[in-house]
Formats: structure tokens, C-alpha cells, sequence
């Protein structure tokens, strides 16, 4: 099949981008979305023309790597599935496709389709992690986890940061992300301790990297690759209110009140 | 060059305890003065750093992706061995040990694995600790499944991404150690050449690959954590980013490379469906223990699956195999395959691929717990094929997966060259000539969490080390000798793409350096690999410039390195006349086919010593002795 490409072009940061429009010849319903644009970008190469830069690795859907708006839509119409694990046989001859980098505040366009995500990994140094240093802990089995327990906080460290849920969001929040390593890990008996100083560091930190509030549109989780709900964000929230209640308790008892 | 291993005297299993006592100590005080390069963050990579910094170490860290958290390590399925004999089925460290010896079919360091067994078991406290949400039965005690070469469930599993929450769980630990200022995180950023001063690896020298700039960085150690080189084969299961670069750099300075040729095929990835296929994607070997492999008894069997009765099929593997059944050690059911379709009996599109059916299991257990246990793999195998394998078998195919090759290291997990140490995939140690399934997530973790972090201190406690000035004359060489390279790579001008390129290189590894290998076809591929590198640097078009985000810059630079590096593995194994572990030459094969190893001229690793381009390098032996497990021919029948 032909397909016909509305690609975001755009130098550097602070070059001005373009849609330049290609036409991806020959392509089988059997190539992922990626191959697809390795066979424009070989073209373009013949053509003397620079291929179209995308950030990708795994390309099996789990290093989170990879992710461009199709059509409006994050990672494409397929659910539940990364651009690199969408194949083209959800696409029909003739059909006209327009790509863009994920577009949020906080993610600044690097080159075409590449994006800088790293707010996420400050979002995660400011409390998405247990304090425990390597050493000689008690034994795995020494705390008995409810599966249940352990199956929700799977679900919830199923997220890959890809940033689809920001691109996603008419707010540009990063609310699913953040709450989706909350709920992980307060879900574990591990978690507890730092839970209050979790919520309150990261929601902190989500809202310095400049990006939106969440206010339930719920786009986020229909963009998802992983399917994580939006019931984590309201767990979030209610951590985040407890934790900023019990602080200003204790700030009170402290005489700071 | 002298290789010595360091391996502790006296009883294996005190070896690692004895070793610990006789290091070298360096106090808190002392820690925080000394620096230490990480390259890569990967399980090994980002569990050394943060741990490294826990003790104090001021620790840079290095990663091509834009964030830790991308390594390749993320993509592992099925999971991580611990001998906790929690299952109470008779594992003990010994077994693991013991196991993991035989399965890399005598060709890996006794001691080495030994500790590794020991470690095993501290990971898995280590990981829960962290929380990382590992499988859970209902009375909330974690669960074990068996896996590929073993006879005992000492398999941990967090659904199929096991490699992603350990991943995520050290990387988390990593993150904490970049909030508290111990480790300093340089994410886009490559590694392009070792800098060596007075015979120690003392930096190296990177590329920021949003700007092209290259700078050095010095430090009183260097570790590379940089993964395996199966790209080599251009369709391989390993991230499209993963490269040999590093360790090749680093072999040009003088590190010896161990068994080049020891590369696994791992024998459950969807099979090519074309010309565009960029990269393969593997079904974890998990499925093995529920699903069970078939082809059709005739060739050129068209039917569907479904309607070949159970009487015209072959269960190849349970046929040869009685005792393992479906789950001998990976190569070997990878070969099993290979030799089903090169009967013409193999099913799919080009005839490359078996049947691997669930129908026993679905029936047996029932739908919903084989969903459980396997749910996102099958979902994967659906969104690739179009197939649903709850309903048709899947289509499976061997594909490169590992490479238990990598530079040479001592016990110490320090190369031959001083103060440049290696992790993980990208060393040699454990897996000899074939890596058992579940056991590379343990090897990245015992390597950076419980063995680097005390070695390192013994090399820095022990190393009289000089501060390095900026303008060395090593460092500014080193900076020259990539900036001149990488104005190489964009004045060619050719006509060819540098994935054309790395495609034909592929095809000529896979199909003479692959699965099964002779010394015909190794001769053809060392006179064929030569031509095509000279293609390569007279043909390659890159465009764009160096000084900005050049993804196809970047590609050719590590093709650049693959071209050098598919020789060397075709001379080694060229040189290895014998047929070990995932190393088979078609000429040492016994009346059934199976393996013929020569312990008695081979039982040594072949660590090869870089001379210069365009001479043949040197090979070293380090001979493998082995006191505890005894040289026994590998049986799954």
C-alpha cells in the first residue's frame, strides 16, 4: 500500500519546525509503524535528503523509547499499543497521515520527533524510589504481600515513561505518570515509610517541570500502552491530601503552625 | 600479555568470603575522593553506580538513550534464578552452581559461577526490598516457575517484564543516588574511545549526541556496562541501540576479548515476515514450560495446525529429549529447530518456524491462568502476526539473543587493562559457551550490586594513582583520534545507506558465524567481511553534519566497529575445533548430532589481543579447570 505522510520537521530546539509531506511506497501490512518510517527514511537517503530523526530502541514496547502523535492521536489508533508495536495492517492504501512530536510544555522538541523527557526522571529522583541502600536485607519471603496487593502495584509499575500521557492530556499533566509510580509503591508494605514524603515531593517536583494540573479528562489512560487506569491518580491525590494534612498537623504540634 | 584469573586458593565455596577478608579496604573517608566512570545503565550498570555511590564513590554515569531507565536490560521477560529452594524441590547453591556449569558446557570460570549462585540468593531480598513486584501466590509468599535446563522452579518472575522491574528497581536506586549527588547522570551522551594513561584506564571520551560535541572525562576507574554486541548480526532481539562500541574501543586499547564466537540463539522469537524486518522479537522462553513444540511428520505439510491430528505430528523436542521434554537448555532446542526446517518440515511464510501449542495447556489449566502467567507475551505474539494464540499455535523461530562473549576479566571483574573493569553482558565471566535462560537478569545484578562495588575498592585501595591533567597528551589524542573519526564517517560521500550496510553484514555473520558453523563457511566469511568494511568506508553516504542530533552518524560509527568485530568472532570460532555449548561446527558432531566437545585441546578461554589494524591479532589461552564439577557430556535426553 501507499501512504501519504504529513511529517513535523524542525531542525533544533529553537528552530522553527514545518509538516513536509512524503509518500511511503510499497509498504506491507506486516511492518510496524517504525519500519515503515525506516523505508521512508532510506528513500530520503537516496534522495540525499536527511532522515526523519524519531527516538526508538526496544522496539518490542517496553523501553518506552519510542512515541509520536499520529493523527492526533498518541502512539496511533491502535489501543493499548506503542508506536513500535503498531503495525501497519491498521492503516489502508491512500490514507493520509499527519505526525508530530508529543507536544507539551515540558517536553521540548529536540530534532523532528525526538523529544526531552528528563523531567520524568526528575519527577522520579525527587521521591520515586525506596530508601534502601544494597546490603544484606531481610529475607524476600520474611513479609507476606497479599497477591492482590502485589498484583495492583504490578499494574501500576507496569508504566513505561513514554510520555504518551502528557502528549495525550489538553492540559499537558504528567498526573498518570507520577501517580502510577506513587501508587507502586505505596501499595507495598516497602513503600509506607516515605509514603507522605513521596506524594507530597513528587506532586511537587511534577508541578515545577511546568506541567499541567490534572483535571480528570481521562484521555491519559485511553492513550496508555500499558493500560494503567486513572484510579491511581485518584489514589494519588488522596496521598497527597493526607500527606499535606498530616504535615501541617505535625508543623502545628512543632509550634510552626 | 599474561592473563591471570586471581581466582581465590581452597574450597570454592569459602573462595568468595576468603576474597572479601583479603581485599584491599579503602576507608569511608578515603571513598569519597576517588571518581568512577560508569558506562551504560543497564541492570549491571545502574545497580554498580547507585551502589558505588551508597558507599561514597563520586560516580559519573553514561547512557546513549535519553533516560537510565531505556537500557535494554528493561526487555527481559521471563526472570531471575535464586537458589532459595523456596519451592522446597532440592535447589540449593550447589545445584544452581552446578547447573549453570554444565549448561555452559565447560567453558565458564568454576569460582566465578560459584559466586555467582551464592549472590543469587541476595538479589532476590535485595529486589523485594525495593519493591519490586515479583509474582505472588495467595498466601503473599513469592512464586517460582522452572525454566529452560533446569529440573528445579528456582525462577522469580514479575509477570513477563521481569526485566523491567528490576531494571526499574535499580534505576530507582540510581535516581536516589543522582537526587543525593553521588552519581552525576549523562543521558544522550555515547562513549567513542578509552583514554589510557601509563597502562591504566583513567577516562574516556564522549559524544553529546544532541550537539555533537565531544568532551573527556577523567576518573580514577572506568566500568563498562555496556551490554552484548548481537547486533553484529543486524536482526537480532537486543535494542536497536545496542553496540559493541565501547568494548571495541576499549579492546583497541589493549583489552583482551574472550570468545568472540560464543553467541546465543534463542530458540522462541517470531520468525522474519520480510525484506523490511529491523529487528526480531522474542517470546520468553517461559513458554516452553506450558506450551509444546511441533512440526508435521511430512514436509510440505500446507495444512493448517488445526487440522494435522495429533498422530502426523512431530513433537520433535519430547521425541529426542524424554526427560526435559520441551525445555532443554536453549541450544539445543534451538538447533532442534533449525534441523526440523532445514528437513523442509518447518510451517509459516518461508518455511522457517515451528509450532509452539498451547491447546494441552489451555485445556489442562484452563484459559484464564495461562492469560495469567502469559498474558502480555501473548498479546505481543497477536499485535506482531495477527494471530491469536490462544486459539492457533504460534509460529516461533530461533533468533541471536545473548553474547557470553565479551571482554576478558579477571575474578575481580577487572579486564587487562588496569583499572578498566566490566559488567554484565559486556564480560565474558559466567555463561562459558551457553547462558541458561533466567541468569543474565542475576548476572547484571550480582555484578553491580555485590561483586563490583568490593573490587573496585580493592584496584583503588591498591593503585597508586596520579591525578590527570585535562591536556594530557592521552586525552587530547583520544579527543583528536574521534573527531577525526567521526569527520571520516561524513566525507565519504558514498551512494550506499549505513543500514543497507549493516544488513549484508548481518547476512554474512548469520549465515556462516550462526547456528551451526563450518570451516568453509568461516574461511568465505573472513575473506567476505574484509571486502564489504572496505565497501564501507569507501561507499557509506551519511548525511547531515556532527555537530547536531545525527541518528545516522551515531548508526555508523557502531556499524563501523561491527564490521572490525565480525572477523574477529569468525576467526575464534574458526580457530575452536570443537562443537561446545552454542558453538556448533557441523565438522565435531557425534552419530545423532549432537555436540562433540574437546575438552582435552579446548577447555580454555580464548581471550584475543588487538596488534594493530590489518594484523592478526594475538590469542591467548586461559585454561579452565575444573575441580567440583566434573567434564560430563550434556544429556536433556
Amino acid at each position: 500500500m501507499n501512504i501519504t505522510l504529513h511529517v513535523w520537521r524542525q531542525a533544533g530546539p529553537t528552530a522553527a519546525g514545518r509538516f513536509e509531506r512524503y509518500v511511503a511506497r510499497d509498504i506491507s501490512a506486516d511492518m510496524s509503524f517504525l519500519e515503515m518510517l525506516d523505508v521512508v527514511n532510506e528513500a530520503l537517503i537516496g534522495e540525499d535528503k536527511e532522515p526523519i530523526a524519531f527516538d526508538h530502541d526496544c522496539r518490542e514496547g517496553i523501553c518506552g523509547m519510542c512515541g509520536m502523535m499520529i493523527n492526533g492521536v498518541a502512539h496511533g489508533p491502535m489501543k493499548l499499543t506503542t508506536t513500535c508495536q503498531l503495525h501497519m495492517r491498521s492503516f489502508k492504501d491512500g490514507d493520509e497521515l499527519w505526525i508530530e512530536p508529543w507536544r507539551s510544555r515540558a517536553f521540548r522538541v529536540e530534532k523532528d520527533l525526538v523529544v526531552d523527557r528528563s523531567a520524568f526522571d526528575r519527577i522520579i529522583q525527587a521521591g520515586g524510589y525506596i530508601s534502601v541502600d544494597t546490603g544484606a536485607p531481610q529475607d524476600a519471603n520474611a513479609i507476606p504481600i497479599a497477591k492482590q496487593d502485589s498484583d495492583d502495584a504490578m499494574d501500576a509499575a507496569a508504566c513505561i515513561g513514554c510520555g504518551a500521557c502528557v502528549a495525550a492530556c489538553p492540559n499537558g499533566s504528567a498526573s498518570l505518570f507520577t501517580a502510577a509510580k506513587i501508587g507502586h509503591l505505596g501499595l507495598l508494605p516497602q513503600g509506607q515509610p516515605e509514603r507522605d514524603r513521596r506524594a507530597l515531593r513528587m506532586v511537587a517536583q511534577m508541578d515545577l517541570e511546568h506541567f499541567g494540573h490534572c483535571t480528570f479528562f481521562g484521555e491519559c489512560q485511553e492513550a496508555c500502552p500499558k493500560g494503567i487506569s486513572i484510579d491511581f491518580i485518584a489514589r494519588m491525590n488522596r496521598d497527597f491530601l493526607a500527606a499535606a494534612s498530616r504535615e501541617r498537623e505535625e508543623k502545628a504540634l512543632a509550634g510552626a503552625g | 600479555m599474561e592473563l591471570k584469573s586471581r581466582v581465590p586458593d581452597g574450597p570454592i565455596a569459602q573462595a568468595w568470603d576468603k576474597h572479601k577478608f583479603d581485599m584491599k579496604v579503602v576507608s569511608p573517608a578515603n571513598k569519597r575522593k576517588h571518581s568512577v566512570i560508569m558506562v551504560g545503565s543497564g541492570l549491571a550498570g545502574a545497580s554498580a553506580a547507585a551502589s558505588m555511590s551508597e558507599l561514597g564513590y563520586k560516580v559519573k554515569c553514561f547512557c546513549f538513550q535519553d533516560s537510565p531507565r531505556r537500557a535494554h536490560s528493561i526487555a527481559a521477560q521471563g526472570g531471575i534464578n535464586a537458589a532459595k529452594n523456596y519451592p522446597n524441590d532440592g535447589d540449593s547453591i550447589w545445584r544452581l552452581f552446578y547447573d549453570t556449569v554444565k549448561g555452559g558446557d565447560f567453558r565458564s570460570r568454576e569460582a566465578n559461577v560459584y559466586r555467582l549462585a551464592q549472590l543469587s540468593v541476595q538479589i532476590i531480598d535485595q529486589a523485594v526490598a525495593q519493591g519490586v513486584p515479583f509474582a505472588r501466590e495467595y498466601g503473599g509468599l513469592l512464586a517460582n516457575r522452572s525454566f529452560g535446563g533446569a529440573l528445579v522452579s528456582r525462577t522469580f518472575y514479575a509477570r513477563g517484564q521481569t526485566g523491567q522491574q528490576l531494571l526499574l528497581g535499580a534505576y530507582q536506586a540510581l535516581e536516589k543516588e543522582i537526587a543525593k549527588g553521588g552519581v552525576k547522570m549523562y543521558p544522550r551522551t555515547e562513549m567513542l574511545d578509552l583514554i589510557v594513561v601509563d597502562g591504566r584506564a583513567r577516562g574516556i571520551v564522549v559524544r553529546d549526541l544532541r550537539t555533537g560535541q565531544v568532551s573527556s572525562h577523567l576518573a580514577d576507574a572506568v566500568v563498562l556496562a555496556t551490554g552484548g554486541y548481537g547486533n553484529v548480526f543486524f536482526l537480532s532481539t537486543n535494542a536497536r541501540g545496542s553496540n559493541a562500541t565501547a568494548i571495541w574501543r576499549a579492546y583497541k586499547h589493549g583489552a583482551a576479548f574472550a570468545n568472540p564466537c560464543f553467541t546465543q540463539i534463542h530458540p522462541t522469537c517470531i520468525p522474519v515476515s520480510g525484506d523490511h524486518q529491523s529487528k526480531l522479537t522474542l517470546m520468553s522462553e517461559s513458554l516452553r514450560n506450558d506450551g509444546r513444540l511441533w512440526v508435521p511428520k511430512k514436509g510440505g505439510d500446507t495444512r493448517r495446525p488445526g487440522d494435522i491430528p495429533p498422530a502426523e505430528r512431530d513433537y520433535y523436542l519430547e521425541r529426542k529429549y524424554p526427560s526435559f521434554g520441551n525445555l532443554p537448555s536453549r541450544d539445543v532446542a534451538s538447533r532442534a529447530a533449525k534441523e526440523v526446517c532445514d528437513e523442509g518440515r518447518g510451517v509459516g511464510p518461508g518455511g522457517r518456524g515451528v509450532y509452539l501449542d498451547f491447546a494441552d495447556a489451555i485445556a489442562r489449566v484452563g484459559k484464564q491462568a495461562i492469560a495469567e502467567r502469559y498474558g502480555n507475551l501473548f498479546e505481543m505474539y497477536e499485535r506482531i502476526t495477527d494471530e491469536n494464540p490462544y486459539e492457533v499455535p504460534m509460529r516461533i523461530y530461533p533468533a541471536v539473543h545473548y553474547t557470553m562473549g565479551g571482554l576478558w576479566v579477571d575474578y575481580n571483574l577487572m579486564s587487562s587493562i588496569p583499572g578498566l573493569h566490566v559488567i554484565g553482558e559486556a564480560n565474558f565471566s559466567d555463561h562459558g559457551a551457553n547462558r541458561l535462560g533466567a541468569s543474565s537478569l542475576m548476572q547484571g545484578l550480582a555484578d553491580g550490586y555485590f561483586v563490583l562495588p568490593y573490587t573496585i575498592g580493592n584496584y583503588l585501595g591498591s593503585a597508586k594513582l596520579e591525578p590527570v591533567a585535562e591536556d594530557h597528551p592521552a586525552v587530547r589524542a583520544a579527543e583528536a583520534a574521534v573527531a577525526a573519526r567521526t569527520k571520516r564517517l561524513l566525507s565519504i560521500d558514498g551512494k550506499r545507506s549505513v543500514t543497507s550496510l549493516h544488513r549484508e553484514l548481518g547476512h554474512l555473520v548469520w549465515e556462516y558465524c550462526g547456528m551451526a558453523r563450518t570451516a568453509d563457511g568461516l574461511r568465505h566469511a573472513l575473506a567476505e567481511i574484509p571486502k564489504l568494511r572496505e565497501e564501507f568506508w569507501k561507499n557509506l553516504k551519511v548525511l547531515g553534519t556532527g555537530e547536531e542530533l545525527n541518528q545516522s552518524l551515531e548508526h555508523a560509527g557502531r556499524v563501523a566497529d561491527f564490521m572490525e568485530l565480525a572477523e574477529l568472532m569468525c576467526r575464534d570460532a574458526l580457530h575452536r575445533e570443537e562443537s561446545c555449548g552454542c558453538h556448533f561446527r557441523e565438522e565435531y558432531q557425534t552419530a545423532d548430532g549432537e555436540a562433540r566437545r574437546d575438552d582435552e585441546h579446548f577447555a580454555y578461554v580464548a581471550a584475543w589481543e588487538y596488534q594493530g589494524d590489518g594484523k592478526d591479532p594475538v590469542l591467548h589461552k586461559e585454561p579452565l579447570t575444573f575441580e567440583n564439577v566434573h567434564f560430563a557430556t550434556r544429556s536433556y535426553k
